[in-house]
Protein backbone atom coordinates (compact mmCIF):
# COMPACT_ATOMS: atom_id res chain seq x y z
CA UNK A 1 0.00 0.00 0.00
CA UNK A 2 1.21 3.71 -0.90
CA UNK A 3 2.22 5.99 1.60
CA UNK A 4 0.20 9.06 1.42
CA UNK A 5 2.66 11.94 0.35
CA UNK A 6 3.18 14.20 3.21
CA UNK A 7 1.43 12.35 5.81
CA UNK A 8 3.03 11.78 9.28
CA UNK A 9 -0.29 11.87 11.58
CA UNK A 10 -0.69 13.32 15.09
CA UNK A 11 1.49 10.55 16.82
CA UNK A 12 4.01 7.99 15.42
CA UNK A 13 3.34 4.24 14.88
CA UNK A 14 5.35 3.96 18.24
CA UNK A 15 4.24 6.56 20.77
CA UNK A 16 -0.03 4.85 19.63
CA UNK A 17 -1.71 4.30 22.67
CA UNK A 18 -2.05 0.24 23.06
CA UNK A 19 -5.71 0.42 23.90
CA UNK A 20 -6.41 1.54 20.65
CA UNK A 21 -6.83 -1.51 18.08
CA UNK A 22 -5.38 -0.59 14.49
CA UNK A 23 -7.26 2.06 12.93
CA UNK A 24 -9.05 3.64 15.93
CA UNK A 25 -8.45 6.84 17.27
CA UNK A 26 -9.57 8.26 20.67
CA UNK A 27 -12.55 10.23 20.94
CA UNK A 28 -11.77 11.34 24.38
CA UNK A 29 -14.96 12.42 26.36
CA UNK A 30 -17.48 12.69 24.13
CA UNK A 31 -19.45 9.81 22.77
CA UNK A 32 -20.62 9.56 19.43
CA UNK A 33 -24.23 8.73 18.18
CA UNK A 34 -24.55 5.94 15.72
CA UNK A 35 -27.98 4.53 14.92
CA UNK A 36 -30.02 3.40 11.67
CA UNK A 37 -33.16 4.15 12.53
CA UNK A 38 -35.24 7.09 14.22
CA UNK A 39 -34.40 6.41 17.88
CA UNK A 40 -37.35 4.69 20.00
CA UNK A 41 -38.67 6.23 23.36
CA UNK A 42 -39.14 3.23 25.54
CA UNK A 43 -40.50 3.12 28.82
CA UNK A 44 -38.73 1.95 31.33
CA UNK A 45 -41.94 0.68 33.37
CA UNK A 46 -42.85 -1.36 30.74
CA UNK A 47 -39.80 -2.64 29.30
CA UNK A 48 -39.08 -5.96 29.30
CA UNK A 49 -35.75 -8.01 28.33
CA UNK A 50 -36.65 -11.99 27.37
CA UNK A 51 -34.27 -14.30 26.60
CA UNK A 52 -35.71 -17.48 24.34
CA UNK A 53 -35.22 -19.99 21.77
CA UNK A 54 -32.51 -23.17 22.21
CA UNK A 55 -33.08 -22.10 26.40
CA UNK A 56 -34.71 -24.85 28.70
CA UNK A 57 -36.08 -21.89 30.89
CA UNK A 58 -37.23 -18.81 28.42
CA UNK A 59 -37.29 -16.09 31.05
CA UNK A 60 -38.46 -12.27 30.82
CA UNK A 61 -37.19 -9.58 33.30
CA UNK A 62 -38.57 -6.50 34.11
CA UNK A 63 -35.76 -3.60 34.70
CA UNK A 64 -36.64 -3.85 38.91
CA UNK A 65 -36.43 -7.66 38.06
CA UNK A 66 -33.00 -6.80 36.61
CA UNK A 67 -32.09 -4.85 39.25
CA UNK A 68 -32.89 -6.36 41.91
CA UNK A 69 -31.27 -9.91 40.42
CA UNK A 70 -27.94 -7.70 40.07
CA UNK A 71 -28.22 -7.03 43.96
CA UNK A 72 -26.34 -4.46 45.60
CA UNK A 73 -23.25 -4.52 43.61
CA UNK A 74 -23.82 -4.98 40.33
CA UNK A 75 -21.89 -5.77 37.83
CA UNK A 76 -19.65 -2.95 35.88
CA UNK A 77 -17.87 -3.15 33.01
CA UNK A 78 -14.45 -0.53 32.86
CA UNK A 79 -12.62 -0.21 30.08
CA UNK A 80 -12.83 0.83 25.93
CA UNK A 81 -15.17 0.47 23.44
CA UNK A 82 -14.82 0.32 19.96
CA UNK A 83 -16.74 1.58 17.11
CA UNK A 84 -16.46 0.47 13.60
CA UNK A 85 -16.32 4.56 12.43
CA UNK A 86 -12.86 4.22 13.88
CA UNK A 87 -13.51 6.43 16.96
CA UNK A 88 -12.60 4.52 20.44
CA UNK A 89 -13.87 5.61 23.80
CA UNK A 90 -11.11 4.83 26.46
CA UNK A 91 -11.64 3.56 29.81
CA UNK A 92 -15.04 4.28 30.46
CA UNK A 93 -18.11 2.43 32.59
CA UNK A 94 -21.50 0.41 32.15
CA UNK A 95 -23.16 -0.90 35.23
CA UNK A 96 -25.78 -3.79 35.19
CA UNK A 97 -26.10 -7.72 34.88
CA UNK A 98 -23.95 -9.92 33.24
CA UNK A 99 -25.51 -11.94 30.74
CA UNK A 100 -23.64 -14.79 31.89
CA UNK A 101 -25.81 -14.58 35.25
CA UNK A 102 -28.97 -14.23 32.50
CA UNK A 103 -28.43 -17.48 30.48
CA UNK A 104 -27.20 -19.51 33.91
CA UNK A 105 -31.19 -18.65 34.42
CA UNK A 106 -32.18 -19.27 31.10
CA UNK A 107 -30.14 -22.05 30.48
CA UNK A 108 -29.06 -22.63 26.66
CA UNK A 109 -29.31 -26.07 25.34
CA UNK A 110 -26.59 -28.03 24.19
CA UNK A 111 -26.70 -27.65 20.77
CA UNK A 112 -27.10 -23.66 20.73
CA UNK A 113 -24.41 -22.03 19.05
CA UNK A 114 -24.91 -18.45 18.45
CA UNK A 115 -27.32 -15.77 19.98
CA UNK A 116 -29.05 -12.76 18.21
CA UNK A 117 -29.88 -9.70 20.37
CA UNK A 118 -33.19 -7.75 19.07
CA UNK A 119 -33.98 -4.07 19.91
CA UNK A 120 -37.37 -2.79 20.48
CA UNK A 121 -36.71 -1.44 16.64
CA UNK A 122 -35.93 -4.74 15.08
CA UNK A 123 -32.73 -4.00 15.06
CA UNK A 124 -30.84 -7.16 15.24
CA UNK A 125 -26.91 -8.43 15.09
CA UNK A 126 -25.97 -12.28 15.49
CA UNK A 127 -22.77 -13.26 18.20
CA UNK A 128 -21.16 -16.57 18.94
CA UNK A 129 -22.12 -17.53 22.15
CA UNK A 130 -18.52 -17.88 23.02
CA UNK A 131 -18.30 -14.09 22.58
CA UNK A 132 -20.97 -13.53 25.30
CA UNK A 133 -20.20 -15.66 27.67
CA UNK A 134 -17.14 -16.16 30.49
CA UNK A 135 -17.52 -12.35 31.46
CA UNK A 136 -17.85 -10.66 28.06
CA UNK A 137 -21.20 -9.52 27.53
CA UNK A 138 -23.09 -7.52 30.04
CA UNK A 139 -27.10 -5.95 30.02
CA UNK A 140 -26.44 -2.49 30.80
CA UNK A 141 -28.93 0.67 32.56
CA UNK A 142 -26.15 2.87 33.65
CA UNK A 143 -23.14 4.80 31.32
CA UNK A 144 -20.70 6.11 34.64
CA UNK A 145 -23.05 5.49 37.13
CA UNK A 146 -26.05 7.73 35.11
CA UNK A 147 -29.09 6.29 33.90
CA UNK A 148 -28.03 5.51 30.21
CA UNK A 149 -29.89 7.95 27.77
CA UNK A 150 -32.22 6.91 25.27
CA UNK A 151 -29.71 8.02 22.25
CA UNK A 152 -26.91 5.26 23.61
CA UNK A 153 -29.87 2.78 24.18
CA UNK A 154 -31.45 3.52 27.22
CA UNK A 155 -33.08 2.23 29.49
CA UNK A 156 -31.41 -0.99 28.54
CA UNK A 157 -28.74 -2.35 25.95
CA UNK A 158 -26.82 -5.43 25.65
CA UNK A 159 -22.28 -4.32 25.42
CA UNK A 160 -20.10 -6.63 24.32
CA UNK A 161 -17.18 -4.28 24.57
CA UNK A 162 -14.76 -6.87 23.13
CA UNK A 163 -16.28 -6.25 19.53
CA UNK A 164 -17.23 -3.14 17.18
CA UNK A 165 -19.82 -1.24 19.34
CA UNK A 166 -22.80 -2.54 16.14
CA UNK A 167 -22.53 -6.16 18.04
CA UNK A 168 -23.97 -4.66 21.74
CA UNK A 169 -27.58 -3.69 20.58
CA UNK A 170 -29.31 -0.58 21.80
CA UNK A 171 -33.16 -0.58 22.93
CA UNK A 172 -32.74 -4.27 23.95
CA UNK A 173 -35.50 -6.53 24.30
CA UNK A 174 -34.56 -9.66 23.61
CA UNK A 175 -32.16 -12.61 23.07
CA UNK A 176 -32.70 -15.80 20.92
CA UNK A 177 -30.51 -18.44 21.38
CA UNK A 178 -29.95 -20.35 17.90
CA UNK A 179 -27.95 -23.67 16.69
CA UNK A 180 -26.67 -21.49 14.02
CA UNK A 181 -25.44 -18.34 13.19
CA UNK A 182 -27.94 -16.12 11.15
CA UNK A 183 -26.99 -12.84 10.18
CA UNK A 184 -28.53 -9.20 11.82
CA UNK A 185 -28.87 -5.91 10.53
CA UNK A 186 -25.09 -4.83 9.66
CA UNK A 187 -24.35 -8.10 9.00
CA UNK A 188 -26.57 -8.13 5.71
CA UNK A 189 -25.79 -4.78 4.68
CA UNK A 190 -22.27 -4.97 4.17
CA UNK A 191 -20.28 -5.35 7.34
CA UNK A 192 -18.25 -8.12 8.90
CA UNK A 193 -19.86 -10.90 10.66
CA UNK A 194 -17.63 -10.86 13.98
CA UNK A 195 -16.37 -7.23 14.09
CA UNK A 196 -13.43 -7.80 16.08
CA UNK A 197 -12.00 -4.65 15.81
CA UNK A 198 -7.99 -5.94 17.05
CA UNK A 199 -8.37 -7.92 14.00
CA UNK A 200 -9.82 -4.85 11.77
CA UNK A 201 -13.09 -6.78 10.65
CA UNK A 202 -14.95 -3.95 9.94
CA UNK A 203 -16.67 -4.97 6.63
CA UNK A 204 -17.84 -7.86 4.25
CA UNK A 205 -14.83 -9.02 3.16
CA UNK A 206 -12.31 -8.14 5.71
CA UNK B 1 -28.82 -1.83 -9.02
CA UNK B 2 -28.23 -5.05 -7.65
CA UNK B 3 -25.05 -5.69 -5.59
CA UNK B 4 -23.72 -9.41 -5.43
CA UNK B 5 -21.37 -10.59 -3.05
CA UNK B 6 -18.79 -10.65 -5.80
CA UNK B 7 -19.27 -6.91 -5.56
CA UNK B 8 -19.10 -6.30 -1.78
CA UNK B 9 -15.74 -8.30 -1.51
CA UNK B 10 -14.63 -6.01 -4.34
CA UNK B 11 -16.05 -3.35 -2.51
CA UNK B 12 -13.93 -4.07 0.43
CA UNK B 13 -10.73 -3.93 -1.04
CA UNK B 14 -7.84 -0.98 -0.63
CA UNK B 15 -7.31 0.74 -3.89
CA UNK B 16 -4.97 3.73 -4.51
CA UNK B 17 -7.06 6.06 -6.29
CA UNK B 18 -5.76 9.94 -7.79
CA UNK B 19 -6.66 12.95 -6.71
CA UNK B 20 -8.25 14.51 -10.28
CA UNK B 21 -9.78 17.55 -8.59
CA UNK B 22 -9.33 19.71 -4.97
CA UNK B 23 -12.16 22.21 -4.72
CA UNK B 24 -12.53 23.88 -1.00
CA UNK B 25 -16.09 25.15 0.54
CA UNK B 26 -14.81 27.94 2.09
CA UNK B 27 -13.18 27.14 5.31
CA UNK B 28 -15.58 24.01 6.01
CA UNK B 29 -14.60 21.32 3.81
CA UNK B 30 -12.54 19.95 0.73
CA UNK B 31 -14.54 18.64 -2.21
CA UNK B 32 -12.58 15.36 -3.69
CA UNK B 33 -12.96 13.85 -7.33
CA UNK B 34 -11.14 10.52 -7.29
CA UNK B 35 -10.63 8.47 -9.96
CA UNK B 36 -10.74 4.58 -8.37
CA UNK B 37 -9.49 2.13 -9.92
CA UNK B 38 -12.16 -1.03 -11.22
CA UNK B 39 -14.19 0.80 -9.14
CA UNK B 40 -17.53 -0.94 -7.91
CA UNK B 41 -20.02 1.32 -8.54
CA UNK B 42 -21.84 2.69 -5.64
CA UNK B 43 -25.92 3.19 -4.81
CA UNK B 44 -26.62 6.95 -3.65
CA UNK B 45 -26.27 7.26 -0.35
CA UNK B 46 -23.45 4.95 0.61
CA UNK B 47 -19.51 6.30 1.88
CA UNK B 48 -16.31 5.59 1.12
CA UNK B 49 -13.37 4.95 3.85
CA UNK B 50 -10.48 7.17 2.99
CA UNK B 51 -7.23 5.73 4.40
CA UNK B 52 -3.90 8.12 5.10
CA UNK B 53 -0.53 6.35 5.69
CA UNK B 54 2.53 7.50 7.11
CA UNK B 55 6.25 5.95 6.68
CA UNK B 56 6.29 4.20 9.73
CA UNK B 57 2.96 2.66 9.35
CA UNK B 58 0.20 4.90 10.84
CA UNK B 59 -2.49 4.95 9.28
CA UNK B 60 -5.78 7.06 10.19
CA UNK B 61 -9.02 6.57 8.16
CA UNK B 62 -12.42 7.92 8.42
CA UNK B 63 -15.58 8.00 6.31
CA UNK B 64 -17.30 9.74 4.11
CA UNK B 65 -19.98 10.44 1.88
CA UNK B 66 -20.38 10.42 -1.65
CA UNK B 67 -21.51 12.64 -3.47
CA UNK B 68 -20.99 11.83 -7.30
CA UNK B 69 -24.33 10.09 -9.05
CA UNK B 70 -23.09 6.44 -10.09
CA UNK B 71 -22.57 7.45 -13.15
CA UNK B 72 -19.92 9.93 -12.96
CA UNK B 73 -16.47 8.43 -13.81
CA UNK B 74 -15.31 10.16 -10.92
CA UNK B 75 -15.86 9.36 -7.27
CA UNK B 76 -16.69 12.93 -5.43
CA UNK B 77 -16.30 13.28 -1.75
CA UNK B 78 -17.02 16.13 0.87
CA UNK B 79 -14.87 16.08 3.54
CA UNK B 80 -16.19 18.38 6.28
CA UNK B 81 -13.53 19.64 8.05
CA UNK B 82 -13.49 18.51 11.88
CA UNK B 83 -11.79 21.16 14.17
CA UNK B 84 -8.48 19.83 14.76
CA UNK B 85 -9.22 16.69 12.36
CA UNK B 86 -6.16 14.51 11.60
CA UNK B 87 -7.30 13.41 8.76
CA UNK B 88 -9.43 16.09 7.23
CA UNK B 89 -7.29 19.04 8.02
CA UNK B 90 -5.09 16.70 6.03
CA UNK B 91 -7.11 16.31 3.05
CA UNK B 92 -7.77 19.79 3.02
CA UNK B 93 -4.32 21.35 3.54
CA UNK B 94 -2.07 18.82 1.68
CA UNK B 95 -3.37 16.95 -0.90
CA UNK B 96 -3.33 17.88 -4.50
CA UNK B 97 -4.34 17.08 -7.44
CA UNK B 98 -1.95 14.09 -8.87
CA UNK B 99 -1.85 12.64 -5.15
CA UNK B 100 -2.95 9.15 -4.56
CA UNK B 101 -5.04 8.32 -1.91
CA UNK B 102 -5.86 4.55 -0.36
CA UNK B 103 -9.38 4.22 -0.28
CA UNK B 104 -12.11 1.54 -0.10
CA UNK B 105 -15.79 1.40 -0.68
CA UNK B 106 -18.43 1.80 -1.57
CA UNK B 107 -19.79 0.80 2.02
CA UNK B 108 -23.23 0.46 4.06
CA UNK B 109 -26.64 -0.96 2.26
CA UNK B 110 -28.80 0.62 4.25
CA UNK B 111 -28.89 4.35 4.23
CA UNK B 112 -28.79 3.94 0.09
CA UNK B 113 -31.43 5.10 -2.29
CA UNK B 114 -31.88 3.07 -5.95
CA UNK B 115 -33.60 5.44 -7.74
CA UNK B 116 -36.42 3.81 -7.74
CA UNK B 117 -39.23 4.38 -5.10
CA UNK B 118 -40.16 7.61 -3.61
CA UNK B 119 -37.67 9.36 -1.54
CA UNK B 120 -37.55 11.93 0.91
CA UNK B 121 -34.18 13.38 2.03
CA UNK B 122 -33.65 15.79 5.13
CA UNK B 123 -30.78 16.81 5.37
CA UNK B 124 -28.71 19.44 8.25
CA UNK B 125 -25.74 21.04 7.22
CA UNK B 126 -22.64 18.78 5.87
CA UNK B 127 -25.47 15.86 6.04
CA UNK B 128 -26.80 16.83 2.41
CA UNK B 129 -23.72 15.50 0.93
CA UNK B 130 -25.50 11.98 0.43
CA UNK B 131 -28.90 13.61 -0.28
CA UNK B 132 -26.71 15.45 -3.27
CA UNK B 133 -25.43 12.22 -5.21
CA UNK B 134 -28.85 10.96 -4.89
CA UNK B 135 -30.21 14.22 -6.35
CA UNK B 136 -27.99 14.11 -9.25
CA UNK B 137 -28.79 10.30 -9.53
CA UNK B 138 -32.51 10.86 -9.93
CA UNK B 139 -31.47 13.37 -12.48
CA UNK B 140 -29.64 11.01 -14.81
CA UNK B 141 -31.89 8.34 -14.97
CA UNK B 142 -34.90 10.73 -15.71
CA UNK B 143 -36.50 10.46 -12.33
CA UNK B 144 -36.56 13.97 -10.30
CA UNK B 145 -39.50 13.91 -9.43
CA UNK B 146 -39.25 10.64 -7.41
CA UNK B 147 -37.07 12.67 -4.68
CA UNK B 148 -38.43 15.76 -2.20
CA UNK B 149 -35.63 17.73 -1.08
CA UNK B 150 -35.38 19.46 2.60
CA UNK B 151 -32.21 20.77 3.63
CA UNK B 152 -31.09 23.49 6.55
CA UNK B 153 -28.23 25.10 7.61
CA UNK B 154 -27.14 28.09 9.45
CA UNK B 155 -26.77 30.58 6.19
CA UNK B 156 -26.46 30.17 2.46
CA UNK B 157 -22.61 30.18 2.95
CA UNK B 158 -22.60 26.95 5.29
CA UNK B 159 -24.80 25.03 3.52
CA UNK B 160 -23.33 22.58 0.63
CA UNK B 161 -24.02 22.62 -2.61
CA UNK B 162 -26.48 25.30 -1.73
CA UNK B 163 -26.84 26.16 -5.60
CA UNK B 164 -27.56 22.76 -7.11
CA UNK B 165 -29.63 21.89 -4.30
CA UNK B 166 -32.35 25.24 -4.85
CA UNK B 167 -32.02 24.81 -8.51
CA UNK B 168 -33.44 21.24 -8.25
CA UNK B 169 -36.48 22.70 -5.83
CA UNK B 170 -34.98 21.84 -2.40
CA UNK B 171 -36.72 23.22 0.30
CA UNK B 172 -34.08 25.49 2.16
CA UNK B 173 -34.38 26.61 5.26
CA UNK B 174 -31.39 28.87 7.04
CA UNK B 175 -31.66 29.78 10.68
CA UNK B 176 -29.24 32.40 10.95
CA UNK B 177 -29.42 34.29 7.64
CA UNK B 178 -29.42 37.78 8.49
CA UNK B 179 -32.61 39.63 6.70
CA UNK B 180 -34.49 36.69 5.53
CA UNK B 181 -35.13 36.62 1.81
CA UNK B 182 -38.70 35.84 2.49
CA UNK B 183 -38.96 32.68 0.98
CA UNK B 184 -38.67 29.35 2.82
CA UNK B 185 -39.00 28.51 6.22
CA UNK B 186 -36.00 29.78 8.39
CA UNK B 187 -35.70 26.39 10.63
CA UNK B 188 -37.28 22.58 9.39
CA UNK B 189 -39.49 23.04 12.27
CA UNK B 190 -42.80 20.20 12.81
CA UNK B 191 -44.74 22.65 10.57
CA UNK B 192 -42.24 22.63 7.78
CA UNK B 193 -41.88 18.50 7.91
CA UNK B 194 -45.36 17.98 7.99
CA UNK B 195 -45.67 19.35 4.80
CA UNK B 196 -43.01 16.95 3.09
CA UNK B 197 -43.67 13.97 5.09
CA UNK B 198 -44.95 11.37 2.37
CA UNK B 199 -45.88 7.69 4.17
CA UNK B 200 -45.27 6.28 1.11
CA UNK B 201 -41.84 7.46 0.55
CA UNK B 202 -38.72 6.16 1.98
CA UNK B 203 -37.16 9.23 4.32
CA UNK B 204 -33.11 9.31 4.53
CA UNK B 205 -32.53 11.61 7.20
CA UNK B 206 -28.90 12.66 7.60
CA UNK B 207 -26.88 14.97 9.93
CA UNK B 208 -26.18 15.87 13.38
CA UNK B 209 -27.42 13.65 16.35
CA UNK B 210 -29.35 16.57 17.35
CA UNK B 211 -31.18 17.15 13.78
CA UNK B 212 -31.62 13.96 13.00
CA UNK B 213 -33.56 13.51 16.32
CA UNK B 214 -35.51 16.20 15.93
CA UNK B 215 -36.35 15.52 12.27
CA UNK B 216 -37.52 11.79 13.20
CA UNK B 217 -39.89 13.11 15.99
CA UNK B 218 -41.51 15.63 13.71
CA UNK B 219 -41.98 12.87 10.72
CA UNK B 220 -43.33 10.49 13.31
CA UNK B 221 -45.71 13.52 14.56
CA UNK B 222 -46.64 13.39 10.72
CA UNK B 223 -47.36 10.13 10.17
CA UNK B 224 -44.60 9.27 8.87
CA UNK B 225 -43.98 5.34 9.50
CA UNK B 226 -41.17 4.39 11.73
CA UNK B 227 -39.91 1.61 9.51
CA UNK B 228 -39.44 4.03 6.40
CA UNK B 229 -37.18 6.39 7.96
CA UNK B 230 -33.27 5.62 7.52
CA UNK B 231 -31.09 7.93 9.66
CA UNK B 232 -26.83 8.43 9.08
CA UNK B 233 -25.27 10.81 11.87
CA UNK B 234 -21.70 11.70 10.38
CA UNK B 235 -18.97 13.97 11.28
CA UNK B 236 -18.12 15.85 14.61
CA UNK B 237 -21.65 16.93 14.73
CA UNK B 238 -22.64 13.60 15.01
CA UNK B 239 -21.55 14.03 18.19
CA UNK B 240 -23.29 15.03 21.40
CA UNK B 241 -21.59 15.81 24.81
CA UNK B 242 -22.70 13.89 27.69
CA UNK B 243 -24.72 16.77 28.98
CA UNK B 244 -27.02 17.22 26.04
CA UNK B 245 -27.43 13.66 25.74
CA UNK B 246 -30.96 14.40 27.20
CA UNK B 247 -32.28 16.28 25.03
Amino acid sequence: MAITRGFTGRRRQAERDPRLPPGQYDVGRSWPVLTAEATPRVDAERWSLGIDGLVANPTSWSLRDLKKLAGQDSDTYRGDIHCVTTWSKLDTSFTGISLDTLLEIAQPSPEATHIVEESTTRYRTNLPLEDVTGGKAWVVWEHEGKPLSREHGGPVRVIVPHLYFWKSAKWISRITLLDRDEPGFWELNGYHDRGDPWLEQRFDGD
Amino acid sequence: MTETGHDRRLAAVWRDARVVDVRHHGDLAVILRLDVPDRVIHRPGQHYVVRLRAEDGYTASRSYSTVSAPSDDLVELYVERVPDGEVSGFLAEVVEPGDELECRGPIGRWFAWDGRGPALGIGGGSGVAPLVSMLRHAREVGRPELLSLAVSARTAADLPYREELEAAGALVALSREPGARGIGPSRLDAAAIGAVADPGATAFVCGSARFTLAMESYLLSAGQPEGSIRVERFGPSGEIDEDEADT
